[in-house]
């Protein structure tokens, strides 16, 4: 057997005490160890965005983050933005301007617009587009995913 | 958005925006793909590829990588003597596992199953293969050479669903199939010509980048064999694991979660056979889950090479037409020979062509196969063709759009003989494109504007069934076996069924795409789903209204007080009773339901092939940096005449994002061989589309109710990517004076072009 290591990750509020195995990465271990698929894997190359987690309010692709990297740190997931069972307004924004298709970039694109509107929570159409180059989708052509970001801003920039 | 047309008034909640239903799922992490599915027992595969794009397999050498500690079983081909190797529905030319020789490199040559992903990647390393390579072709015209290697050495069979009536004998060993397109007098027509336009393009081959790599779980039980994969085509993989495995079809379950893309990548059968022969030989249930770059080598779209000469007269009407396609399928046939009619077909364009000759071929090169790939045909076709359009307007000295009145088909008018004449206002559905991007206003100075459009023959075939039951609450669940890959079927036959039964979308269940549990639909593509099996469901319930009716007359008036059907129930001497109600009546319970059923064949209002049109058109304003060769697209404008949007919302999402698919491939999307072995088969190399990419857009759904689905409803979604190319193109023209026929436009491309353009005019003087 390989060897494996201990660590503490708090994962949407939650303490998750874990044994793994020191190769192994953020997205696996969310995924494979504690059954949060909502993270997705698509490129796995820190490219395409669709593993994004937010890490102690940053933003990174939990496809190439070693998970110990994590220990101790505060990880959020897509299964973290609802609270009680309500959507964030991002989330409701996302469903009121069909700002996905197939969905699969979507819990990316959540979480690198949860970590935008966070860090600008008014932002310009411009530093939508801009904080959102590195997730990629192939479905919707970005315009509903920009328009609904600043839906959730509350800019009410509308496309015409 | 910008809506135009009238259609039938369609019962709610059909013709709104409802909110997507799987939105909750999707946005809260909670919607299941192949890629989350775990069974208890599961054993992880990994694929050992060839490196070789054309090359005799001596022997595998297995023993290592099965004495590896964590290893369930090694498998190649001589391992499967029980098993159908070579399956294909047009032509079956592809062995799920390499025998004997591989045609590209990537290609699958031994399968390892391991109790872990990395174990079962660890052992790849142990087996040791001997390979003879062969002399390769990446090139369709070196292909054809008389002299060429032959990659299939014996002709695969031709198999049920080719979909592709005419097609002529192979000329060469290396064509997989020909189709040829052939009206008029077209020696006479170019004779009488004014001006002939002539012109060789050529269309990249693409990925398409479906987010969700290939991933499939297979499990066997008592001989039956159970697969969740993520594909578009549930029955069409059935088919080939019952032809691999020699099984009935009713021992076959393909179940299809949520699908993360497809866009004609995850059409028909990938690598379904091979993780189900790995699970057969593991004896354990088996996850197979490709990378991006894995995917890569899987499927991709033909390469076109079209060379095109187009007779005008000189008052701009188009006399006559030749062309021959050569696409690069690839080492497999796939559905190329489908694409290759499709190219045929699509060539003619919307345009009232009197004479027309065009052989399409799919020709087998040493790379990776292609495949359906959105549009397919029509992009490689529509970019030929719409160029040679504004050529020839620039030469008669036309407007372009002038041109295009003159030529384009009149509604109801066969474009070829045999075929369903346009179901569209084409000429109406350009003015529109052109009235968005403020065509009579002259362009700032070093912009171009272009107006395209494409009629492409979409449906696929009319082969589709429906079941919707009431339930003694008067609930529904319609079971329905189209796929939900993103386009919104879920949520679009969904608000179809309760319009249909005048339930609330709430109290309505959509079940979809698993064939032990949901009856037959052949396929989702072709910008099928919501015309077809719309139709489908819109039959089953009045199907079961019909004996609802009939229940009510017998339980609840059988001596003979008038039952007469409502929207929602029925009223007996003025009394109102639910569907639910009746149900419960007819039973003498608590209890029962009614089931209600649809078929769709090639009969009635889906006689006539294709069941409808997709028209799409696009119009481009474009100026070019003349020092960087950048191309600049000031704004797009999307057409999508799609007879009845059931949620308009979702229409045009599909047709922004078909548009901005259309953009990658123009500008920037090309896989590239060298030596053999594609060079930029990543997304790091492989530029996709970003979300800076994206210029003004503007869509346009037009709904004048002239489609065979419900309320005239039509398909979309492929009609916006279809003419992006040309639009470009042509716009380019007009903003620089350049003609681009090869795509993608790159900035080199371009800059060439540029240069090549002022050599031009110092040698003019």
């Amino acid at each position: 057997m390989h060897d494996t290591i201990e660590l503490v990750l708090d994962v949407n509020g939650r303490s998750r005490p874990l044994r793994i195995e020191p190769r192994e990465t953020l997205a696996e271990v969310l995924r494979d160890r504690l059954g949060l698929t909502g993270t997705k894997i698509s490129c796995d190359a820190q490219v395409c965005g669709a593993c994004t987690v937010l890490v102690d309010d940053l933003a990174v692709s939990a496809c190439t983050y070693l998970a110990a990297d994590a220990d101790g740190r505060r990880v959020r997931t897509v299964e973290g933005l609802a609270r009680d069972g309500e959507l964030s307004p991002l989330q409701q924004a996302f469903i009121d301007r069909a700002a996905f298709q197939c969905g699969f970039c979507t819990s990316g694109m959540l979480m690198a617009g949860t970590a935008l509107l966070e860090e600008t929570p008014k932002p310009t159409r411009d530093q939508v587009v801009h904080g959102l180059e590195g997730n990629l989708c192939r479905c919707t052509g970005y315009a509903p995913i920009v328009d609904a970001v600043l839906q959730a801003a509350g800019a009410g920039e509308e496309r015409s | 958005m910008r809506r135009v047309g009238t259609h039938d008034a369609a019962p709610s909640p059909i013709g709104e925006s409802v909110p997507r239903r799987d939105g909750v799922a999707k946005v809260t992490g909670a919607a299941t793909y192949a890629t989350d599915v775990v069974l208890p027992g599961l054993a992880h595969a990994k694929i050992l590829r060839s490196p070789y794009p054309h090359a005799r397999i001596r022997s595998i050498d297995k023993t290592a990588a099965r004495a590896h500690p964590g290893v369930i079983a090694v498998v190649a081909a001589d391992d499967l003597a029980d098993v159908e190797l070579v399956y294909g529905h047009a032509l079956a030319d592809h062995p799920l596992i390499a025998v004997d020789k591989v045609r590209f490199a990537g290609e699958p040559i031994v399968g390892i199953v391991a109790e872990d992903a990395v174990t079962a990647e660890e052992a790849l390393a142990l087996v040791d293969v001997a390979y003879e390579p062969l002399p390769y072709l990446t090139d369709v015209r070196e292909a054809l050479a008389a002299d060429a290697p032959v990659i299939h050495e014996k002709p695969g069979e031709q198999r049920a669903h080719r979909g592709f009536e005419e097609d002529i004998e192979r000329t060469h060993p290396n064509v997989c199939s020909t189709s040829r397109q052939q009206w008029g007098d077209v020696d006479a027509a170019f004779a009488a010509a004014d001006l002939v336009v002539e012109g060789e393009f050529r269309y990249p081959r693409c990925y398409a980048y479906a987010m969700e790599p290939y991933t499939t779980v297979a499990s066997w039980s008592e001989g039956r064999l159970t697969v969740w994969t993520s594909c578009q085509h549930p029955y069409m993989v059935r088919d080939d694991l019952a032809h691999c495995f020699r099984l009935p079809l009713s021992a076959v379950r393909v179940v299809v979660p949520y699908v993360g893309g497809g866009y004609g990548s995850k059409s028909y059968t990938k690598i379904e056979p091979l993780t189900s022969a790995l699970a057969l030989r593991a004896g354990r249930p088996v996850r197979l889950a490709l990378s991006v770059e894995e995917a890569i080598l899987t499927t991709r779209g033909d390469a076109a090479d079209i060379r095109i000469a187009s007779a005008f007269d000189r008052e701009g009407h188009l006399l006559g037409r030749r062309a021959e396609v050569l696409l690069d399928t690839g080492g497999y046939a796939e559905n190329s020979p489908l694409v290759a009619r499709k190219a045929a077909n699509r060539l003619g364009g919307p345009y009232r062509i009197p004479a027309l000759d065009v052989r399409s071929s799919a020709v087998y090169t040493n790379t990776a196969p292609a495949s359906s790939f959105r549009g397919f045909g029509a992009p490689q076709a529509v970019f030929a063709g719409e160029s040679q359009m504004d050529e020839a307007a620039e030469r008669l000295g036309l407007d372009p759009l002038e041109l295009r009145r003159r030529n384009v088909l009149r509604r109801g008018e066969r474009g070829w003989p045999k075929v369903r004449g346009i179901d569209a206002d084409v000429g109406a559905d350009i003015e529109l494109a052109a009235e968005e991007l403020d065509w009579s206003a002259t362009a700032e100075a070093g912009h171009g504007k272009a107006v395209c459009v494409s009629a492409s023959d979409a449906g696929s075939e009319p082969v589709t069934t429906a079941v919707l039951r009431v339930h003694a609450d008067g609930s529904v669940t319609v079971m329905a076996g189209s796929t939900e890959i993103g386009q919104g079927s879920s949520t679009v036959l969904a608000q179809i069924a309760a319009g249909e039964m005048s339930v609330p979308l709430e109290r309505v269940n959509l079940v979809q795409s698993d064939t032990a549990n949901v009856s037959y639909d052949r396929s989702t593509g072709a910008s099928r789903t919501t015309t077809l099996m719309g139709l489908a469901i819109q039959r089953a319930a009045q199907d079961a209204r019909a004996q609802l009716v009939r229940w009510a007359e017998e339980s609840l008036a059988p001596d003979g007080p008038t039952v007469i059907e409502e929207a929602d129930g029925v009223s007996i001497g003025g009394r109102h009773h639910d569907w639910g109600s009746l149900v419960r009546a007819w039973f003498g319970g608590a209890s029962g339901e009614v089931v209600g059923r649809g078929y769709l064949r090639r009969s009635g209002a889906t006689e006539e092939m294709p069941p409808f049109w997709e028209v799409g058109c696009v119009g481009v304003e474009a100026s070019v940096d003349e020092e960087t060769g950048e191309i600049h697209l000031e704004r797009l404008v999307t057409v999508g005449d799609v007879g009845a949007a059931i949620n308009p919302q979702l229409v045009e999402s599909q047709d922004i994002g078909a548009a901005v698919m259309g953009l990658g491939m123009a500008m920037r999307e090309e896989l590239v061989y060298e030596d053999g072995n594609l060079i930029n088969g990543n997304l790091f190399d492989y530029r996709v589309p970003r979300a800076a990419d994206i210029p003004p857009l503007r869509t346009v759904l037009v709904e004048r109710g002239d489609g065979v689905g419900t309320y005239g409803a039509k398909g979309g979604g492929e009609g916006s990517l279809n003419p992006v190319a040309p639009a470009i193109a042509n716009a380019v023209y007009r903003a620089a004076g350049i003609r681009l026929r090869e795509a993608p436009f790159t900035p080199e491309r371009v800059w060439r072009a540029l240069q090549a353009r002022d050599a031009g005019r110092k040698a003019a003087g």
